[in-house]
């Protein structure tokens, strides 16, 4: 690929203190050194262990659930099964939204009642004394079951006739995308270019497994320490439970990881039951089998694209049509199918376009939100459908996708017109340059190069009507408090945080405590989704510090008889910008402050710009905040006589709008890529009638630090994003274009287009065998 | 078999505890409160639970309590704490190879073995060292880079001293990777149809 980088397009970023700078993330040394506590690591007085009982069948009636002898067993103090409870329903609809109507049938029970519809459906929870007398009732619960067909394939599950997972049908969700003249573009084109691509199940493998810890307090209120993406969880958990909202409280920790595996429900409703019955503490942590059976996967998607280009590469008309798996529940297939029915036409300007979604149930793991939310999926296909046009057009594959990328003002396919930066050209042409001199073949080593370009959505649907809420405040001694229920992954959300704070502020990053992820006592932030946070609890931050500052610095005006304007906050001291040395200590500041009852802290609310949602037979409409953007580029080595892949270079640049911490920025790109390339090269999470094959991490391999080179970060700021000092998000899009750039490479190496990732040597050496 | 009183020497502290025999040295070290050692998959595949064991490191899920009794244990926690982290735990901090941290500990420890035995590793062998630990966050560059700074800001440390090597004297004792306390398994497989 010919690339030629040409300039930046000019940008002013004013030079901040604290934003933008790589610092040592708040929470990083704790960690280092052991002393952060996960959700797995608490133990309470008087505590109870928990395990959950799970089906071995993907498809069967239950025909008697007898937990008697369970029951009857010194030290078990807790059996329940789904006869215990009264309806109680696990909400599977958006988390953590309260604007918007559930969706029918988005339910699912919290324990089997008369049916098991994937392996490792909970069926019953056990509290005991010990670890060891919990695990032996489990044995002591009999199931007996009367095996029911199954469906095992999305496809399959469509047809007519195919054992129905739950009423009415199978289809869980469908979208459409109407828009131009299809038919007339297809009538335009110089060629059609029509290819299937296909995508697995993939795990997200935090090392984290679910746990928790649950107890009933001096009020009654079911407290639940949890590793969770989503503290407003606590209002179905009172659902599911049957008491009143007021009465759960989520005191999450810090993540240990989650990349969406962690959205949903995962403990929390077992927990708070157990410990509402037994009115004891109760814990519960997830083996890594248990994890891998019992939480969310990666939709699988089969996508079809047909392609009308004219011979200079501009595409005239495309027809996409999408499958995806949603597993046995529907959890967020929706919108996950929403989310890929939206991206489905890549960053490029379509005039003409129809699409076609469906998300089918199947008696398998549920599916729902794992980085990038369908997004990576139809990359998958629209990147490596522009390198077959590119390759049928005998065209340069950068020089394809020049020709139709999106431009500032231009509508994608839902016809949002595109507001800020637009840099494609810029990212690909950065990505690609930074490969290098291309590596020779040598022996059996076949070398090839791939690029893809994306674009990915931050923040949530705008129907949704998203809001976060922060509060800051000044202490006496001139250090500064957050209080944002924002949970952290691990991404590092609640280190931007502090940044923000610190420079609005003008507080040392040190003198910054942040208290985030508790349901009760910090202000509720919204999920960690969507790539939300620092662009949604970033920006509420923000304002709260701005209102405190503003304080501040009326006050400060008084005593240096100067303009507000004229003054500036910044390493815990208050000063005249013209003339530095005139300056005061925060504290001083905050003391006089204090002594007049001015108001050292302030609580702020961000929404989100509201919009109506897209028409449904249309599917045209705004439908997100903004977007980002970006490309990969990866040069593998393909051995032709193993099949085996390689990477020898990645090198991804993304347009971040602002980086608050370059170094944090690096770690989501490098985090990411690494995520997309084993995703291209090695993960399946596989099921062979319904039956887990890849049950645990001996079989379900993920990258080691031996496999490949880290992806090289370029990183761009073009300030236009939407977010606190020209953020966008770049939690989800680091993964997206990796898994293409992977599949346009080794296409390149071999000359041969393998449709299905991973890219498994078998595969790769089948392919080569079909070529020859 | 009955459980019987073991004694185990962890980070300086000596712990007599009554353990059944099938007790793995993570779950013992966990419940005497060393919650720094983290449970990942209790089976060898993760390396979050590792620990050095007479200076080896080994994941605590493949050893039983029974079979560390007297052997000197160290845990990430006993490295360093905040207020005087080891460089290793600084340099973590310092190059971003921290995120969400849970494979953080296992990943310390991996590195320390190898810079004790090898206190100018290759880009190669650090990888190498550290191919038993898994991370799903960062991608392994900013852990690399830190393992990297770390043994630069040793070296410099010890060349200040001007004393013996005393880390060192392990040099040449054996593998990298982790196994069972024998050596003999463990680890994840080399190639394995990638």
């Amino acid at each position: 690929m010919r690339v030629e980088v040409k300039p930046l397009p000019p940008v002013e970023l004013p030079e901040l203190r604290v934003v933008g700078k790589p610092l040592r993330r708040v929470d990083a040394l704790g960690k280092a050194v052991g002393a952060t506590l996960y959700a797995g690591d608490f133990t309470m007085p008087h505590m109870l262990h928990a395990r959950v009982l799970r089906s071995t069948l993907p498809s069967a009636r239950i025909r008697r659930l007898d937990a008697s002898q369970a029951r009857a067993l010194p030290g078990v103090v807790c059996v329940l099964t789904a006869a215990d409870l009264t309806d109680a329903k696990l909400t599977t609809d958006m988390p953590g939204q309260t604007g918007q109507k559930q969706r029918a049938g988005s339910d699912a029970p919290v324990l089997a009642v008369d049916r098991v519809r994937f392996v490792g459906e909970p069926l019953a929870l056990v509290a005991a004394e010990t670890l060891e007398l919990a695990e032996r009732a489990l044995e002591l619960v009999h199931v007996e079951y009367e095996p029911l067909p199954g469906v095992f394939d999305p496809l399959e599950a469509l047809k007519p006739g195919a054992p129905v997972i739950y009423e009415p049908d199978n289809a869980v969700a469908r979208w459409k995308i109407r828009k131009g003249d299809v038919e007339a573009g297809m009538r335009a084109a110089d060629l059609i270019v029509e290819n299937t691509f296909r995508m697995p199940f993939v795990e997200h493998a935090y090392l984290e497994p679910e746990a928790g810890v649950a107890w009933l307090d001096d009020q009654g209120v079911i407290n639940i320490r949890v590793c969770t993406q989503v503290v407003e969880h606590f209002r179905s958990i009172a659902r599911a439970v049957g008491v009143p909202q007021n009465k759960i409280r989520i005191q999450g920790t810090l993540l240990g990881g989650g990349f969406g595996g962690k959205e949903d429900v995962t403990v929390e409703i077992f927990l708070a039951l157990l410990a509402k019955y037994t009115r004891r503490p109760v814990r519960l942590a997830y083996t890594r089998e248990e994890s891998f059976a019992g939480h969310a996967k990666r939709h699988p998607f089969i996508i079809t694209h047909r392609t009308g280009v004219k011979r200079n590469g501009r595409i005239t008309a495309a027809e996409i049509e999408m499958v995806a798996d949603s597993g046995a529940y529907p959890y967020l297939s929706p919108y996950v199918l929403l989310y890929a029915t939206i991206m489905a036409s890549g960053p490029y300007r379509i005039d003409n376009l129809r699409v076609d979604s469906v998300v089918a149930a199947t008696n398998q793991t549920f599916t729902s939100a794992f980085r990038g939310f369908g997004g990576p999926q139809a990359c998958i296909a629209y990147e490596q459908q522009m390198d077959e046009i590119a390759r049928a057009l005998g065209l340069d594959p950068l020089e394809v996708r020049r020709v139709n990328y999106l431009r500032t003002g231009d509508p994608n396919g839902t016809g949002q017109v595109m507001k800020g930066a637009v840099w494609l050209e810029e990212t690909a042409t950065r990505a690609l340059a930074g490969l290098g001199e291309k590596t020779p073949d040598h022996g059996p080593l076949k070398v090839g190069r791939g690029l893809a370009s994306y674009f990915q959505s931050y923040g949530r649907i705008t129907w949704f009507h998203d809001t976060s809420r922060a509060w800051v405040g000044l202490e006496m001694d001139g250090t500064a408090v957050v209080r944002c229920g924002a949970p952290d992954l691990g991404g590092g959300q609640i280190n931007s945080l502090c940044q923000i704070t610190s420079e609005v502020l003008g507080v040392p990053l040190k003198d910054v405590t942040i208290y985030s992820t508790d349901s009760a006592v910090t202000p509720l932030a919204g999920t960690s989704t969507a790539t939300r946070q620092l662009y949604m609890s970033g920006s509420a931050v923000y304002q709260a510090a701005s209102a405190v500052r503003q304080v501040l610095l009326e006050r400060a005006s008084k005593h240096f008889e100067e303009k507000p304007e004229d003054l500036d906050l910044a390493d815990g001291q208050v000063f005249v910008k013209r003339d530095p040395q005139t300056s005061l200590p925060l504290k001083d500041l905050v003391a006089r402050c204090a002594a007049e009852g001015l108001p050292l802290a302030n609580l702020a609310q961000f929404q989100a710009p509201f919009t109506d949602g897209i028409d449904p037979q249309t599917g045209q409409g705004d439908v997100f905040p903004d977007f980002t953007f970006g490309a990969q580029a990866v040069e593998v080595a393909v051995d032709m006589e193993t099949g085996e892949v390689t990477v020898l270079k990645s090198v991804a640049c993304h347009d971040v709008g602002r980086a608050i911490n370059p170094a944090a920025v690096v770690g989501q790109i490098q985090g990411g890529s690494t995520q997309g390339l084993g995703y291209a090269l090695m993960e399946e999470f596989v099921l062979q009638d319904g039956l887990l094959q890849t049950p645990s991490l001996s079989e379900y391999l993920i990258p080691t630090a031996v496999d490949w080179p880290p992806t090289q970060a370029i990183i761009l700021e073009s300030g236009s994003g939407v977010g606190p000092f020209g953020a966008k998000g770049v939690g989800e899009p680091a993964l997206t274009p990796a898994p293409a750039a992977v599949a346009n490479a080794v296409a390149d190496a071999i000359g041969v287009r393998i449709p299905d990732l991973p890219l498994t040597p078998e595969k790769v050496l089948r392919a080569l065998e079909g070529r020859e | 078999m009955q459980p019987k009183i073991v004694t185990l020497y962890v980070n300086g502290h000596t712990h007599q505890v009554a353990l059944a025999p099938n007790v793995t040295l993570l779950q013992a070290l966990r419940d005497l409160g060393y919650t720094d050692v983290k449970n990942g998959c209790e089976k060898g595949d993760c390396g979050a639970c590792a620990v050095l064991l007479n200076g080896q490191p080994v994941n605590s899920c493949l050893v039983l309590a029974w079979q560390a009794e007297r052997a000197e244990i160290v845990t990430d926690a006993g490295l360093g704490t905040i207020d005087h982290p080891h460089p290793l735990q600084e340099a973590f901090a310092d190059a971003g190879a921290v995120q969400c941290g849970y494979c953080t500990p296992g990943f310390i420890i991996a590195a320390k073995a190898l810079l004790d035995r090898v206190p100018h590793p290759t880009e190669d062998q650090i990888r190498e060292a550290l191919s038993g630990n898994l991370c799903r966050c960062t991608g392994y560059g900013q852990i690399v880079e830190a393992v990297q700074m770390a043994a630069e800001k040793m070296r410099g440390d010890k060349e200040t001293r001007g004393q013996g090597d005393r880390e060192t004297r392990r040099q040449g004792a054996g593998r990298t990777r982790f196994g069972r306390i024998d050596g003999s398994g463990g680890g994840r497989p080399e190639g394995g149809g990638r």
